[in-house]
Formats: C-alpha cells, structure tokens, sequence
C-alpha cells in the first residue's frame, strides 16, 4: 500500500515551501493564462514570455493550490526556462507519460503527440520532476500534478496564435 | 453523551453495514455526510426486497406485482410528503433525480413561464452552484436580472439591505443551511419579507431536510428542493414540493411516457399532479428506499437527531479549539445552536487538499475543494477548505480520530 511518503517526497515540500519563479510577468509582451481544476478549486496563472525563436525567456507562476500542484508547477517553471517550444513539448510529453496519461488519451484529448520529434521525446531527462512519480499511485492527485502543464501548454497556444 | 440525545450514535452505527469497514487497519470515520450520507441495512434491504418480490413497473399495469409496486411507490410519497409537512402529499410532492434537477425543475417550468425582462430574481451568496447555474442559464434565453444577497464578514447573511434587494423581485431563491459553513439562514423570516414584497420562495432545503424538523407549510416557503441520498436514501432520487396551486399552473418540463392525460396528432394534455411532472419510469426502488430512510430517521425523531448533532458540533468546536488554537480556522458561526453539523476547516500552512491526504491515512473521510460554491469561497478568501460533517452515526469517537489525524497532519507538514 503506497503512503504518504510515496507522495509527500522532501523535493516536492521544498519546491512547496520555496517556489521557484513565482509571480507575474507583464501581459503583454508575456501571455497570461489561468488554469482550474474544478474538483478541487485549486487555481494557477503562468505567465510566458517567448521570443522570436520560440525559446521561453521567462515564466512566472501564480494562484494558489496543494502542495502537489504547487510544486509541479514550481518544477516546470525551472525546467522549461530557455528550453525551446519543441523542447518543452517533448518535457510535457514525458511529464504525462509519468502520469501515465498515454500517448492514445494524449491523441484524445486533442494533445497529439505526433508533432513531438522522437529524439526529443526519447530520453528526455525530468530532473527534479521524477520526485513526483509517486502521484501515479494516487489516482485523485495526477489532476493536481498535472494542472501547471495543462496551463502551459494552453499558454503556448495562445502565444503561438498571436505571434 | 449528552443527557438531551435520545439516541445512542453507537447502536445507530450499527445498524449501517458500511460502518463496519475498516480502511487501512482503521475503523472508517465518515465525516461527509453533507456530500453523501451512508445507508441504513433497512433501506438497502427494502430495494432489494423489491427486486425481488414486487419489480414491475408503476402506473401501468393491472397484475398483482405492478398494482404493489405502483402502490408501494405511492405509499412512499405520502410518507415523505408528511415528514416535511407537506399540506397535500399526493400531489405535491414531485420526486426527481436529486435536489439539483428539482431546482432545474422550478426554473425551467415557473421561470420560464414567468420570468422575463424588467423581471428580478434574488439569490445569496451563499448558495450552492444547483441554486445559481440554472439561473444564469434561463437569464441568458430570457433576459431577467439577477440579485444577490451579500455576507458579512463571518460568511452569515448581510441582511442590512433586504428590503432594497427584494425591491420588485418575483423570485427568491436561497440555502436553508450553507453546505459550506453550515450556516442556518431565517426561513420564516426571509420568506415572510419575500411575500410582503410580492415575490415567491425557493428554498433549497438539501443540507436542512435530513438534519432538521422540517415543516415546510410553517416555513410558508413556495417551493423546496432536496435529495434522497443526503438523508440516509438512495443516490438517483430527490423531491421538489410546491404548493399545490403553484405546480397546478405551471406546465411540465420534461415531456414523455406517464406525464400525459392525452396525446393525439395535434398535440398533448398534461396528465393532473404529480404525474406532470415525472416523465418517463420513475426510480421506483429509489423512491421506496427513500420511504424507508424517512421511517428510519422518523423512529430516531428529529428533534432528537439535531439535538445529536448540535451536542456532536459544540464538542468539535470546543475540542479542535482547545487542541489547535489559532492554527486551525473553522469556518461559519460559532454557536453551535445557529449553524449545522458542517465545519470547513483551514489548517495554516497546509492546503486543505494535502490536509485530507493525510487524514485519508487515519481512514478519516473528509471532503476537500470549493464545495460547489465558488462565490461563497471568494468571500472566505480561500479556493478551498476540508469539510467535515455529521450525521446521526457520528459519535464523539469520529471527532476525537479527527482531532487525532489534524494533529498528525500538522506534524506531518511542519516546517
């Protein structure tokens, strides 16, 4: 049976108690997007600056949640800071393969992973982000882990379309 | 126990099966009755007993088994209708799927009937999402304004600018009981100023119904909601009462089998009350297993299940007081006479759903999020709490594992 510390790992309740990147950041130049998760009102804001490139200059995270989604999102915002667009779809790939969200529901859902380049999608190295593995094994918390990515790539999309 | 409880919590336990778990080696401590209620082994043994002796369906047949089944039915109606004093149970009391398709009911039969531009509707911001959605959604077709009723400071009804709010309004429609912070609101009060001002009642009773004695006629209110499965029924059963007038002139909502007096090529004639209003086959083992609940919860009294409750929250409130101080906030009144048996609690430091986690651990059920009140939450300035709530099964065991598991929860998450 899984217990708290399955979930709860050190790394997860410091990135809770010490977010990287909190805050907002000027919309426009940068995007902002909310995202909700309406079973259990946790609340998140990214805020995203691309340049020309396609390469995130700066995020910034805000709203308020558990320490599971704080934290997830505290995580992203580190590992996707000067990454490239492709690069972060390759990390929010593998992000939710770890979630076990499947490559067929990713199809479901609209996320096709089919644009992702397999060597990036191959290999990709989570850092940090392996601390929250354990989420898988409660099934009520992968929502909470995942709500930061959901925003993200909603962002994405959203500065992608005003570009 | 409190000399005033009529009842022993402990034999009521007994009698219900889901009680008797134990999760994670720990006895189960259910504290989320105001989401769910668990089922007594009679009701549970009443939907089998008639699956298995009189399943047919009602209303139709003329063989022995569809003539008990209907019969049956019927008979569960008058029950419930008494138990919220209902003045004309047979025609008044219109069973549904639960509380929220009940209100959905009023809107889409009365509202759409009666409301329209220059019109107003008054609401609280207390309400759960079922008493504020199927408003917003008839206001978009037909254009009518929506009010609300502010909260003070402790999340009780802002009651300084009544007479102003309810100023040309023909509806109002507000919580018996906040699912949030259990907070009683004035029935009879409220609904006498709705009627001096000419406006109708919608009282969603679903967190009051099961906790309270309830007699709907002396309330005056015009319309009431609740579910079945709050109450110690079955899920897949709720009940709209309306006064008999009221539901005489509105048309059906739902159109179908059952609801009709007749149809030709031209078009329909309603069927007379209640039939109007439940197209299609009703939930019959439900409504059955709802009676049953009814009996039960009548045999313990109600008077004697709020002063249970009332004695149950006053010893949470002083012992999660005592133990946690200023770290632990509960929401809603303080006296335990004016609120119901719901704490929304606030551990600081630990959000409210890693704070469940950990009681989940203790095998303490307790309920994390916005409640479906989102408005209400705004107020509180948080995006959620953990609710615990208590019902006839509760004892002072369930708070003590409570308390035990919060304070677990705090050294868990301590920094």
């Amino acid at each position: 049976m899984p217990g708290l510390e399955d979930l709860y790992r050190e790394i997860i309740l410091d990135h809770y108690r010490n977010p990287r990147n909190r805050g907002e950041l000027e919309a426009p130049p940068a995007t902002r997007t909310e995202g909700f998760n309406p079973l259990c009102g946790d609340e998140i804001v990214v805020f995203l600056e691309l340049d020309d490139a396609g390469v995130v200059t700066d995020i910034r995270i805000g709203g308020t949640g558990c320490s599971i989604s704080q934290s997830s999102a505290s995580m992203m915002s580190a590992v996707v800071k000067g990454k490239t667009l492709d690069e972060v779809k390759a990390l929010t790939h593998a992000f939710k393969a770890m979630m076990s969200i499947h490559e067929s529901s990713l199809d479901a859902d609209g996320e096709s992973g089919e644009d992702v380049p397999s060597d990036l999608s191959e290999g990709v190295q989570l850092g940090d982000l392996e601390a929250l593995r354990g989420v898988v094994k409660f099934p009520v918390r992968i929502k909470c882990a995942t709500l930061a990515w959901n925003t993200l790539t909603q962002g994405i999309s959203q500065a992608t379309a005003d570009a | 126990m409190n000399a005033l409880v009529s009842f022993d919590p402990q034999k009521v336990k007994a009698d219900f099966p889901l009680l008797q778990r134990e999760i994670k080696g720990q006895p189960i401590r259910f504290l989320d009755s105001a989401a769910s209620s668990q089922k007594p082994q009679v009701v549970i043994d009443a939907m089998s007993t008639y699956y298995e002796t009189i399943n047919a369906n009602v209303h139709r047949g003329v063989y022995e088994i569809a003539e008990a089944a209907t019969n049956a039915l019927e008979a569960a109606r008058v029950r419930i209708g008494r138990f919220i004093g209902a003045p004309h149970p047979e025609t008044e009391v219109i069973f549904t799927k639960n509380a929220t398709e009940a209100l959905n009911l009023v809107a889409q039969s009365w509202g759409r009937t009666n409301l329209g531009p220059g019109d107003a509707v008054l609401l609280t911001q207390l309400e759960h999402h079922a008493n504020i959605v199927p408003w917003f959604q008839l206001q978009a077709e037909k254009g009518f304004e929506i009010r609300w009723i502010p909260l003070t400071a402790d999340a009780q009804l802002d009651l300084s600018n009544i007479d102003t709010l309810l100023d040309g309004v023909k509806l109002f429609a507000f919580t018996a009981m906040s699912n949030v912070s259990g907070a009683i609101t004035p029935i009879a009060d409220l609904t006498r100023k709705a009627h001096d001002a000419g406006a109708l009642v919608v009282l969603d009773a679903c967190q009051y119904v099961p906790h309270l004695p309830t007699d709907l006629a002396e309330l005056g209110v015009d319309f009431a909601a609740f579910s079945g499965h709050k109450m110690l029924g079955p899920t897949g059963v709720g009940v709209l009462w309306g006064r008999e007038e009221l539901l005489e002139a509105m048309p059906p909502w739902l159109g179908g089998g059952g609801m009709i007096l007749n149809v030709t090529l031209d078009g329909f004639t309603p069927a007379a009350l209640p039939a109007k209003f439940e197209a299609g086959t009703p939930p019959v083992a439900e409504i059955i297993g709802l009676g049953v609940a009814v009996d039960y919860l009548e045999a313990l009294g109600m008077d004697a299940v709020r002063e249970h409750e009332v004695s149950l929250t006053a010893y949470a409130l002083r012992t999660l007081t005592e133990r946690f101080g200023d770290q632990l906030t509960i929401h809603g009144p303080a006296e335990p006479a004016g609120r119901g048996g719901v704490l929304s609690l606030a551990m600081e430091g630990i959000h409210p759903h890693d704070l469940s986690q950990v009681l989940d651990e203790h095998a303490v059920c307790v309920r994390p999020g916005h409640h479906c009140a989102k408005p209400l939450m705004k107020v509180l300035g948080v995006g959620a709490t953990a609710r615990a709530s208590f019902y006839v099964y509760n004892d002072i065991d369930d708070v003590d594992a409570l308390a035990d598991a919060l304070a677990d929860a705090q050294s868990f998450f301590s920094f």
